[in-house]
């Protein structure tokens, strides 16, 4: 099966590429990524609920979204600015996770039409060093969420 | 030096890169090797060594020739590296477009 995300992370280098296709019209695509409802939505999971706390979506805008579980803890806050906003285009932001060791990245996001219905988005993702790539790469808090702890933290949940 | 043991410290040299995807293709001898690069023999030999220290290759004698050959298991551990995170963004990915897919047939 092929698939659908591709991620390149050349050895050596401090930088990610990941690329994925949509079945979706590229206006779509782009809305998901700024309209705070929508984004939301696809950023929660079963053990955690994405809020969004700030969405200033234009150039020189900040963000900020946390995740919190079932009891309400927060178990990961991000943020950022909006460096480059250009509808249904592209969009260059910084993203920072707090209280973690991890250094700011730079973001850029190409939104591509590929037809009416389809759509293509490029992130191109830098790290300050490649070093700071790999240990973010390896640890697992560091990858949006730490799930499997947290999945082992809802399954204990529901045994209680 | 303990750097030289980690496997993400070797494969980040271009020569050591260009070993491995020479030997990706079949098992050569350190001399068939040296002769693909300009640097002199001794460099491509530590590097050989780097490489060999870091299990991404292995030795195999015939009669009295060494042939280096790719470890694929060690090579795996690279590939998997990266594929948590690469199915981090899938599932995210997944999400976006059943969400913009719904977002869309209620419009």
């Amino acid at each position: 099966m092929e698939l659908k995300t591709k991620l390149t992370a050349e050895s050596g280098k401090q930088d990610i590429k990941i690329t994925r296709e949509f079945d979706l019209p590229v206006e779509l695509l782009f809305l998901a990524h700024t309209n705070p409802e929508l984004f939301e939505q696809w950023m929660s999971h079963e053990y955690g609920t994405t809020r969004v706390v700030s969405m200033e979506a234009k150039r020189h805008g900040s963000w900020r979204f946390q995740t919190v579980d079932a009891q309400g803890n927060v178990l990961f806050q991000a943020n950022g600015v909006f460096h480059e906003f250009i509808p249904n285009q592209q969009i260059t932001r910084t993203f920072e996770m707090d209280n973690t060791p991890f250094e700011v990245q730079l973001e850029f996001l190409e939104f591509e039409k590929l037809d009416e219905d389809r759509s293509r988005l490029s992130m191109h993702i830098i790290y300050r060093t490649g070093e700071l790539r790999d240990q973010l790469l390896k640890n697992p808090f560091a990858q949006g969420l730490n799930m499997a702890h947290n999945r082992l933290q809802a399954i204990i949940g529901k045994l209680k | 030096m303990e750097l030289r043991r980690d496997v993400f410290q070797a494969i980040a040299d271009p020569t050591r890169r260009a070993i491995l995807n020479l030997l990706a293709l079949q098992a050569m001898t350190p001399g068939a090797i040296a002769e693909q690069f300009d640097s002199s023999r001794q460099t491509i030999s530590k590097h050989i060594q780097i490489l060999t220290e870091c299990e991404l290759l292995k030795q195999q004698q015939n009669g009295r020739e060494i042939h280096y050959h790719l470890n694929p298991q060690k090579m795996k551990e690279i590939a998997d590296f990266i594929e948590p995170f690469r199915k981090m963004w899938e599932e995210r990915f997944n999400k976006l477009e059943a969400v913009m897919k719904n977002y869309k047939s209620k419009k």
